[in-house]
């Protein structure tokens, strides 16, 4: 434990550091600058290089073996051959209150004919005169020579049956609404759109590219929440706000509930909150109201205030297209901007020649017919809701219900068997069908629609049938 | 082909069943003449004045001296405006003087003839009265190839029968309850004669494109499109979700070069492989009036497994030597075109889509696509006259009526053609196709063009800005097989008129010269 350092030692090295001092003081300036860069290079390239990233370029032979190598996903995914949509029933023969099946009549409940004007002998004895007189397509789009007289005709009388300024007609009704939303909401602008549309609106809203604001089904309180957060963000930034347009879409009866909106609230909230409505009447035309003309007349409302209605013309009408109605100023700006419109061709003329005659129909057979249509439904749904076991969802002159398992017994598997009982009674009901991307999937229910020549034991039978399946299905 | 056939063909072409004038090689020169300079100088100038005036007339609008003739809103004042003003400066101060010259409503079958609802305006084309007049045109505007488009014959009588026993509509979707007999039946014949697995209808043509591109590709995947495609394509494939690359017209070395690079760098940001690549195409371009280049277009697929979707529009009915569309022109195997889309709404003088090819794609369409489980599905009267045009080309008939119409347009699109470039106009496209565009450049020459051949009774479409490049305005005239060759050396007579009034026979490869009966 000796220290090994000697008295001498420390000397010496106390003399080493010295001469080193000394030697730094004569040594020529070149040196010194050179051995500080040094250091300080040594500092920097620890301390503070990002590290470089390595140039992939690769060569013609790499890129070769890449192409090569590539193998794309097949182009379709195999499919279940037991798929529902590829097992459809072929029908024959007109599809009206009774369709033939198997060789038998049996009570329809599934199809949209509200007002039973499928197979109508006036409506078609319309459309014969019109195929003498035009063929049967148009051969063009409506700026190229495809508007037709009849066109012309039934835009007008829509317009004046709605007692709005303008009607505009299209050539299916999935494109209607599909082809209005992105006609006037661009990116930059605001949709209030209800949770529980359907899929047309949903694809429009979409192909819009616009901020969306879903809000709960039929949840004014939660439109209201949205609108008021809306126009928090709007007072921070108001010169923003001056240039981002807003709309509310909604249905006037939802096809996939049942239900009518509360549109009375939404046009106070309006003028609060400044945005317009467009309200897709495809269900709610032709069989509520007192003349049918819609959720408007149902809630005795200025149609004034609402911008924009549309509907389809494959409901209640019996036709095949669509429709909307407004001011001038608001369905104008369609003919020029909206895809469906301007880029396709227009509806076969005796299409818009058996709208005609059923807006005839409608016109003259008014108010009898739809209270008719309204009382029935009412008397149907008492009819429904006292079967045990089922839920019924829908309004009460609803004529389009949706149909339940009570309890958590709901599957699609038994609405499906049900559904099969009742085609070996003669009646038939259809599961209502989506697709999987659908922004909100509803649950499964057998989708029941009213035709208004259905008289009471008819619909005491249909009850009765129900009854039946439902002690078949959870025995 | 022979002087003395053409000559024949010239007398009575009921005689000639069975010869095909179209020739047998498919030619692949299209001709696209570059635009004159002093054409170029004057458009441009033309749209200056316009937009001049423009500024002008919307400051005399704004100070309220001149009255506004459009609508107004009718909201209380708080709403962000509609449609912004820029928008529409170009509908009030450039369309809006031309107006006329669109949406002119028929009264009639638009078959070869035409009768338009006489129209006035008072107020400078802002509102339109009808006189209650009719005008009886040469119809060269309705696609109507094959000239199905009657109001009498057999064809009427099955669809008015129809009517009677099915009803219009079924009033359900496909999925549910809206398939008859009859759907089936149109599919099994369109398989039949596009020589497909199996096929789909629906019932408008864009939401065919619209509601299917969607199904068949999504997140992950490419697509790869022709730059003049068509809007329902375009649609399709942004709803799609799909990374979209555009390629310049009929450019096959772009295309090559974009798949190229595409597979090689994968994926934007994570450079993932492609799930799927497709390409998206057009069989006659209905602006261009071009044709694609099909069997270039099969070689790449194969050679990049990419996949082929043909949207045949305007060339089924109207192209090749069964009229099966540009894949029997071309004579390529149907089987090597991935997905054959095409429209009832051209020649079958009907309306509706549909999609052809193998069977597993036409059942993954049955049960995924938007069409077969919300939208209803075809009017039964529309069905029937598909089939019965279908039984025609398919040429069960003794008559073979469907051959004489395919080899009546052939004939007619060649003469016209011909005869038009004599003339010197400035034609683009395909000499096969049946879509004959004549460059008129300027928008004050497509509105004089079209009203003066409307005084001279011939009924035309003419295009610009923004269906067509802002400088190359155009007219369009559609051919058809029920035009005979007196009416279409009437307007042809007529547009040599209007082309010297509009000194629009300038073009430098083929300046005009006279035409004689016995040249072919």
């Amino acid at each position: 434990m000796g220290s090994s350092m000697t008295r001498g030692d420390i000397e010496s090295l106390a003399t080493d550091f010295y001469d080193l001092l000394e030697s730094f003081k004569h040594a020529p300036f070149y040196h010194i600058s050179f051995e500080i860069f040094l250091v300080l290079a040594v500092i920097w390239l620890v301390f503070f290089r990002k590290p470089r990233a390595i140039e992939k370029k690769l060569t013609e032979r790499e890129k070769q073996e890449l192409i090569d190598e590539w193998q794309p996903e097949p182009l379709v995914p195999p499919v279940d051959p037991n798929h529902p949509a590829l097992n459809v029933r072929v029908l024959d023969g007109i599809v009206g209150k009774t369709v033939e099946i198997d060789g038998k009549k049996s009570l329809n409940f599934a199809t949209f004919n509200f007002l039973n004007f499928v197979g109508n002998s006036r409506i078609s004895e319309k459309a014969i005169q019109a195929v003498q007189k035009y063929g049967v397509g148009s051969c063009g789009p409506r700026g190229f020579y495809g508007t037709i007289d009849i066109h012309l005709e039934l835009e007008e009388r829509l317009a004046k049956f709605f007692n709005c300024e303008e009607g505009i007609i299209y050539s299916y009704g999935f494109s209607t609404i599909a082809s209005i939303i992105p006609a006037y909401s661009k990116r930059n602008d605001i949709l209030f759109v209800d949770e529980g549309v359907h899929y047309a609106i949903q694809k429009g809203v979409e192909a819009s590219r616009s901020h969306v604001k879903w809000f709960k089904h039929n949840d004014i309180q939660d439109l209201e929440r949205l609108l008021a957060e809306q126009e928090v963000l709007d007072k921070k930034n108001p010169k923003k706000a001056r240039t981002i347009r807003r709309f509310l879409i909604i249905e006037g009866l939802y096809v996939n509930y049942g239900d009518i909106c509360p549109l009375p609230r939404m046009v106070e909230l309006k003028y609060k909150y400044k945005y317009r409505i467009f309200i897709d009447e495809s269900v709610s035309f032709g069989t509520i109201g007192q003349t049918g003309r819609g959720v408007t007349e149902y809630y005795d409302i200025d149609r004034q205030k609402i911008d924009l209605i549309s509907s389809s013309l494959e409901y209640s009408i019996g036709s095949i297209g669509g429709f909307a109605v407004g001011s001038s100023f608001v369905v104008d700006h369609q003919r020029l901007s909206a895809q469906g419109y301007c880029f396709s061709a227009s509806l076969p003329p005796l299409l818009a020649a058996a709208a005609i005659e059923a807006l005839n129909i409608m016109e003259e057979q008014s108010t009898p017919l739809f209270e008719t249509i309204m009382s029935k439904s009412k008397r149907l749904h008492k009819k429904l809701l006292s079967i045990k076991g089922y839920s019924v969802m829908g309004d009460e002159i609803s004529p389009l219900k949706h149909l339940r398992l009570a309890n958590a017994l709901n599957t699609i598997g038994r609405l499906e068997e049900i559904v099969q009982f009742a085609q070996t009674r003669d009646i038939t009901i259809t599961v209502a069908r989506y697709l999987t991307d659908e922004h909100l999937l509803p649950e499964p229910s057998i989708r029941l629609i009213l035709n208004v020549e259905m008289t009471d034991e008819e619909l005491e039978f249909l009850c009765t049938v129900l009854q039946e399946a439902l002690v078949k299905v959870t025995s | 082909m022979a002087k003395t056939s053409a000559h024949q063909k010239n007398r009575s072409y009921t005689n000639v069943v069975y010869a095909t004038p179209v020739s047998e090689h498919p030619s692949l020169d299209e001709v696209y003449e570059v635009t004159p300079f002093s054409e170029a100088f004057w458009t441009y100038l033309n749209y200056v004045i316009l937009n001049i005036f423009g500024w002008f007339r919307d400051l005399l609008r704004n100070a309220r001296i001149e009255n506004r003739k459009g609508s107004a809103e009718n909201n209380p004042p708080g709403f962000v405006p509609l449609y912004q003003s820029y928008e529409s400066f170009y509908t009030r101060n450039v369309y809006q003087r031309i107006a006329d010259c669109f949406n002119r409503p028929i009264g009639s079958v638009p078959g070869a003839t035409l009768d338009l609802l006489e129209r006035v305006t008072d107020d400078y084309n802002w509102s339109f009265r009808f006189t209650g007049g009719k005008v009886k045109t040469i119809n060269l505007a309705s696609y109507n190839y094959l000239g199905f488009a009657n109001n009498s014959g057999p064809i009427v009588e099955s669809v008015i029968n129809s009517i009677k026993t099915s009803g219009l509509t079924a009033a359900s979707t496909t999925q549910e309850f809206g398939t008859l007999t009859q759907h089936r039946k149109l599919e099994s014949l369109l398989a039949e004669y596009l020589g497909t697995e199996d096929a789909i209808a629906f019932g408008m043509g864009f939401a065919t494109n619209a509601l299917n591109i969607p199904t068949l590709v999504g997140k992950g995947c490419l697509i790869l499109s022709d730059e003049l495609n068509h809007a329902s394509l375009v649609l399709g494939a942004r709803l799609s979700g799909a990374v979209i690359k555009v390629y310049k017209h009929n450019d096959m070395n772009h295309l090559e070069r974009l798949l190229r690079e595409s597979i090689v760098s994968g994926q934007p940001r994570t450079h993932r492989m492609w799930k799927k690549i497709l390409i998206i195409v057009e069989g006659v371009y209905s602006m261009e009036g071009s044709l694609c280049k099909l069997p270039e277009l099969i070689e790449l697929k194969k050679k990049y497994r990419a996949y082929l979707y043909l949207d045949e529009a305007h060339s089924i009915g109207a192209m090749g030597l069964r009229g099966r569309g540009v894949v029997d022109y071309w004579k390529c195997d149907v089987n090597d075109v991935d997905i054959l889309m095409g429209t009832f709404t051209k020649s079958f003088a009907a309306a509706g889509g549909y999609i052809a090819g193998k069977k597993d794609l036409i059942d993954h369409i049955r049960v995924t696509s938007h069409s077969t489980a919300y939208a209803t599905s075809m009017s039964p009267p529309v069905v029937e006259q598909i089939v019965s045009v279908l039984n025609l080309l398919l040429d069960n008939d003794e008559e073979h009526e469907g051959r004489r119409r395919i080899n009546q347009l052939a004939w007619n699109t060649r003469y016209f053609r011909q005869r038009l470039t004599k003339m010197g106009f400035i034609v683009y496209g395909h000499p096969h196709s049946p879509v004959v565009p004549a460059l008129l450049y300027s928008p004050s020459k497509i509105a004089a063009f079209n009203r003066e051949m409307l005084k001279r009774g011939v009924a035309v479409v003419t295009v610009g800005f923004p269906a067509t490049p802002l400088v190359l305005g155009r007219v369009r005239f559609c051919l058809s097989a029920s035009h005979t060759k007196e009416m279409l050396d009437e307007v042809l007579k007529h547009a040599e008129e209007v082309g010297d009034l509009l000194n629009m026979r300038k073009s430098k490869l083929n300046p005009k010269r006279p035409f004689h009966e016995t040249e072919s």
